[in-house]
């Protein structure tokens, strides 16, 4: 049984993965998926509705789904497609989604709210006159025009909330202009009577329909100058009318979700609702598009499921005939990539994998090793899948900003840490692997937050080559960097409050972090020098003490600091362990806290509340240092054996090149 | 004896680590420094420098506080050379160290010849036009331009760094001497009624007459820069011209743009117009502005576009497509300049550094840089150097398996007699390192099962 249990629970955990490729819940039969993978465009790339609605959601509710309202009947938790197609077709149900973040108290205050606690409101819950102070606050703190970075809590608030509410309003009007009925109401008798059937008259459906007809009617009007003033006056007022109504709507309107109509002449010629309504009047058509989101909308918003799976089914079509067939599939696959969720599966089983490292070092069942090294070996696999997945929906290599640049650290020591646990089977690899895994993809998780994660690249930075060369191979020195820093604190952590150190492990432990600190060299040189040599293409200078650099020529110096100390016999397997943690603390400034100064050319990776945390952590380490220096014989591992080790005279004070320490 | 222990903490490992720590120190004060003295300042005085000093406040005193990054730099590159000196013995296994020092040394000395001799300019160019001087971004000239020929200028320029209050300045070129009455070195247009405390120059002829300056404190920060205003006197041997104000707020573009929108059109065409005076019947223009580096080429800004992700503010490219024109060479080509992709010639490098709003303007980063090679081959050197020493490494770990282990010991100091030095993870595999804690024994030969 126990030879077996390692297989049992990694295919529980494979069974689990397998159950996450099933299709996606058609609450009431809407096949919500097949809307979700329609391609768009925002932040300027195609981009599934999925992604709009997920990266939206996060950054206005900080998560992914929407929980049910306390008087919801039906319980259900809210997808974000589904959230969204809320938003854009039925706005008098999604006003009342509690999904506004009100985090403060003196937001709270502002609101004129006296009662209550924190947390979540919603829309329908914000008086117009509350809606008014918060812009007014907002434009405020804008105006002081402080910089971001010293902007205080309230502040941060305030404007996250006024963001937010502006977001949810383009959002409504990003599928079809809102209000339909009222707009129709208003227009003079005659235009309605003559197209627009009383079913229709409440949708955008209805809308749409006298518009076409209005569009070639004034087209000609305008051109030729028909007889009959009466016609022409009346064309002209209506075409006014829809004129007022579209144009704002081509500045509000969010996702560019009509496709380019010419893919052969441009394939970027992506618009949105409001732009190509207003074009009509110039081109003197209607993008057919249009008419399937009309039905979309309309038939979402009266429950009939059949009419809206059938006009998504055809506006499919209609995209793969008109060549449009790659954007599809790349909303396709974008859609399947979010849904899937590879970085929040694999760092689950991390956290599995590192509870069962550290039974093992409780009771040495190799049971619980080898359970723990096939679920770091499973969570790795699905880590790097979901990082190749990355890098083919993006057409990058693997680190294009902060965010992926913490699922790539993370991946490259789990990679080392792996082979380490391969070489020596004593449970460290596993350890150090999943822990950083897991605080990277949590790194990773946070950072997220931000909005899109497959952001365009800035000019600068649009260049595969160095991607590809420099910010990979720099991001595998801070890889085994970090790595070396976590084997240390393993060390010192379980030789002074454990048994379970034996002289053995311990000399085992300082070849491992010796040999990553070497590899950490290599790569961290390589990979700086690199980076000069690409600021000396783009630039034209190789080095300018910019943050960035400096960051990084901290880590090529410890490290070399770190051997060369070695080497002169300054210090041995324990000054060691407490040198690399040193390099913990300085690749965690390089990677994240030069990006908290906010000088420099480099500072592309915005940084916001993680200051409190990268604190948190160098004073952990300066702690751990701390802990690393008590003598010998107060750590319960290591006793005489310690000492022995530590006062052996080094190869080059052998050689009479050094004085010893302890002479 | 001093002498020989001397030498011998020169070339200790000691003295290398601690100049290694001294080095994270000052690159993270340095970082920290930039905040509030901005990238220049703190680059002369952290990295430019022998020695870091410390002014109490309140007084005028320098003291050095921790040694700056040329001591720093030159200790270690001593240590590295007096090393290898010392111990110099070529043995193939110790290739791979040679070839990563080497590449240092190199490093390090390409750096300073850097520092030294490169020269950086900018070449502001608008579409349609030709350029055939680049202007230094920092340093700048007060220009005396002779125009009485149709064809040509004779220009004769002084350093700003001489336009000091008081000094008498004359040229063997010039029929004339420059008596500079007052000199700030930033400052910013005076409105013409308000007298406010700060010093304050107003000229009896050009520009001056109507525009005052008003004395600022010196910038340092890196997105900011000074605008120099001096008050000059020409003195001939009949006696004195008048006093003009030069400013490279009347020379830069920029700033020229700013007085015509502050001051209105026809105000403007007024300040802004040459500054010239007559003697002996010739014509001279008096400018301050930016130092001019001639070349014996010319260029010209064919197209400068600037491309932003549809639907975005996002920059996607900035390219221009100019037309190098060489007379003395015979070049005659047309050359696209864009983001990574600079055009190396004469000696020059041409990068697209900015640009102005309106997308006609084009600002190029000129860099003359007679070391720019360096850190190419030192990158090679050193990743070759350290990737062989791994693998000699590597590959007598696992000739040697079977035996453990021992002390680690410093790849240059290696003699004949010892032991392997460097471990790698992969060859410590094979010796007998495979136990896991406490129960070692079980899991040792589990892997040949």
């Amino acid at each position: 049984m126990t030879k077996r249990l390692p297989w049992i629970v990694t295919g529980v955990f494979v069974l689990w993965l397998i159950s996450a490729f099933k299709p996606a819940p058609e609450p009431n039969g809407f096949k919500l998926s097949a809307f979700g993978e329609l391609p768009v465009l925002l932040n300027g790339r195609v981009q599934p509705f999925d992604s709009v609605a997920r990266n939206t959601l996060l950054s206005i509710h900080g998560t992914q789904t929407v929980r049910p309202a306390k008087d919801d009947v039906s319980k259900r938790v809210l997808s974000a497609t589904e959230w969204l197609l809320e938003v854009m077709t039925k706005p008098d149900e999604a006003n009342k989604r509690k999904i506004f973040r009100v985090e403060t108290l003196e937001l709270r205050n502002l609101l004129g709210a006296r009662e209550g606690r924190l947390g979540q409101l919603a829309f329908n819950e914000f008086t117009h006159k509350q809606l008014d102070d918060l812009e007014k606050e907002a434009r405020q703190i804008v105006d002081s025009k402080k910089e971001s970075e010293l902007r205080t809590g309230y502040e941060k608030d305030v404007l996250h909330l006024a963001e937010s509410i502006h977001l949810y309003h383009r959002l409504r009007n990003s599928f079809r202009p809102e209000d339909s009925k009222r707009f129709l109401l208003q227009l003079p008798d005659h235009a309605l009577k003559s197209t627009v059937n009383p079913g229709e008259s409440e949708d955008f459906l209805g809308e749409l329909k006298l518009y076409k007809q209005t569009v070639p009617l004034a087209m000609a009007v305008l051109h030729q100058g028909e007889s009959g003033e009466d016609l022409k006056r009346n064309d002209m007022q209506l075409l006014a009318a829809f004129f007022r109504r579209y144009e704002p709507l081509s500045r509000f309107a969010y996702p560019l979700i009509v496709p380019p109509l010419h893919p052969e002449k441009s394939r970027d010629d992506w618009s949105n609702i409001g732009t190509s309504l207003t074009e009509s009047m110039r081109s003197g058509e209607v993008h057919p598009a249009l008419d399937y989101f009309a039905m979309m909308d309309a038939s979402f918003r009266k429950g009939r499921s059949e009419d809206f799976n059938r006009s998504v089914a055809e506006y499919r079509q209609w995209l793969e005939a008109k060549n449009l067939g790659p954007e599809l599939s790349k909303g396709r696959w974008e859609e399947f990539f979010n849904h899937i969720e590879p970085f929040y599966k694999s760092m689950n089983i991390y956290v599995v994998a590192l509870l069962l490292g550290c039974a093992f070092w409780l009771n040495f069942a190799q049971t619980f090793r080898q359970t723990a090294f096939y679920l770091v070996v499973l969570a790795f696999a699905i880590h790097t899948a979901g990082l190749l997945a990355r890098m083919i929906l993006e057409d990058r290599p693997p680190v294009t900003n902060l965010y992926s640049s913490a699922v790539f650290v993370g991946w490259g020591a789990v990679l080392l840490g792996l082979i380490l646990e391969r070489i020596y089977r004593d449970g460290v690899g596993i350890v150090t692997a999943s822990t950083i895994g897991f605080v990277t993809l949590i790194i990773a998780h946070h950072l997220a937050a931000g909005g899109d994660t497959m952001e365009m690249m800035r000019a600068v930075l649009d260049t595969n080559l160095w991607l590809a060369t420099h910010v990979v191979i720099i991001s595998i020195g801070y890889a085994a960097t970090f790595l070396a820093g976590f084997l240390a604190i393993v060390y010192i952590l379980r030789g002074v409050f454990s048994r379970s150190l034996s002289p053995e492990t311990g000399k085992a432990l300082g070849r491992m972090v010796y040999g990553i600190v070497c590899f950490a060299t290599l790569f961290s040189f390589v990979g700086t020098v690199l980076g000069g040599i690409w600021a000396d293409q783009s630039w034209g200078r190789f080095w300018g003490w910019d943050p960035k650099e400096n960051g990084a020529l901290l880590i090529v110096l410890m490290n070399a600091a770190i051997l060369h100390a070695r080497w002169g016999g300054m210090i041995r397997d324990r000054g060691l362990m407490v040198m690399a943690l040193g390099g913990n603390i300085v690749t965690a400034w390089s990677w994240f806290g030069v990006n908290m100064l906010g000088v420099g050319l480099h500072a592309y990776g915005f940084m916001d509340k993680a200051f409190v945390w990268l604190l948190t952590f160098v004073i952990s380490q300066i702690v751990i240092m701390g802990i690393g220096v008590i003598p010998f014989r107060h750590w319960r591992s290591l006793k005489g054996v310690g000492v022995s080790a530590d006062t052996l005279p080094s190869v080059s004070e052998r050689k009479g090149l050094v004085q010893p320490r302890h002479a | 004896m001093i002498l020989n222990r001397l030498i011998n903490s020169l070339t200790s490992l000691r003295l290398t680590v601690a100049c290694l720590f001294g080095a994270i120190i000052l690159v993270f004060v340095g970082t920290l420094a930039q905040v509030k003295l901005g990238l220049y300042v703190t680059q002369e005085q952290y990295f430019r420098s022998l020695f870091v000093f410390w002014t109490p406040s309140g007084s005028n005193l320098k003291i050095p506080v921790f040694p700056g990054g040329y001591l720093l730099g030159g200790v270690l590159l001593a240590n590295l050379i007096a090393a290898h000196i010392k111990r110099f013995k070529f043995a193939w296994k110790k290739s791979g160290i040679f070839l990563t020092h080497i590449g240092l040394i190199l490093l390090l000395i390409g750096q300073f010849l850097t520092e030294v001799f490169q020269v950086e300019s900018l070449m502001r160019i608008e579409e349609g036009k030709v350029m055939n001087y680049s202007e230094d971004s920092r340093a700048n000239e007060l220009a005396i331009v002779d125009v009485s020929e149709p064809d040509t200028d004779k220009v004769v320029s002084i350093p700003q760094g001489l336009l000091a209050k008081g000094a008498e300045i004359k040229h063997a070129e010039l029929p004339f001497a420059i008596r500079v009455k007052d000199m700030f070195r930033n400052s910013f247009p005076g409105g013409p009624m308000v007298q406010g405390s700060k010093p304050r120059i107003s000229a009896t002829k050009g520009a001056g007459q109507r525009l005052p300056f008003d004395e600022e404190p010196i910038t340092a920060k890196m997105d900011d820069e000074n605008r120099p205003a001096a008050l000059v006197e020409i003195v001939t041997d009949e006696g004195s011209l008048g006093d003009w104000t030069v400013s490279t707020w009347l020379t830069k573009s920029y700033y020229r743009k700013y007085l015509s929108d502050n001051f209105g059109a026809q105000a403007a065409s007024g300040i802004l117009a040459p500054q010239q005076f007559t003697h002996d019947g010739r014509t001279y223009q008096l400018e301050l502005r930016p130092t001019r580096y001639y070349k014996p080429y010319s260029i010209k800004l064919l197209d400068f576009t600037h491309a932003r992700y549809k639907g975005t503010e996002i920059p996607k490219d900035f390219s221009s497509r100019i037309h190098l024109t060489d007379p003395v060479e015979k070049v005659d080509r047309e050359v696209l300049i864009y983001m990574n992709n600079p055009l190396r010639y004469g000696g020059e490098t041409y990068f697209q550094g900015s640009f102005e709003p309106g997308d006609t303007v084009s600002i190029f980063q000129v860099v003359r840089n007679p070391a720019w090679l360096t850190p190419y081959l030192s990158c090679i050197l050193v990743g070759v150097g350290l990737i062989v020493q791994f693998m000699i490494h590597l590959a007598r770990f696992i000739k040697k398996s079977g035996t453990r282990g021992r002390s680690v010991s410093s790849p240059l100091l290696a003699g004949k007699s010892q032991r392997p030095a460097m471990e790698m993870a992969g060859a410590a595999a094979r010796t007998a390192v495979t136990e896991g804690g406490m129960n070692r024994g079980t899991t040792t030969r589990r892997r040949n099962k």
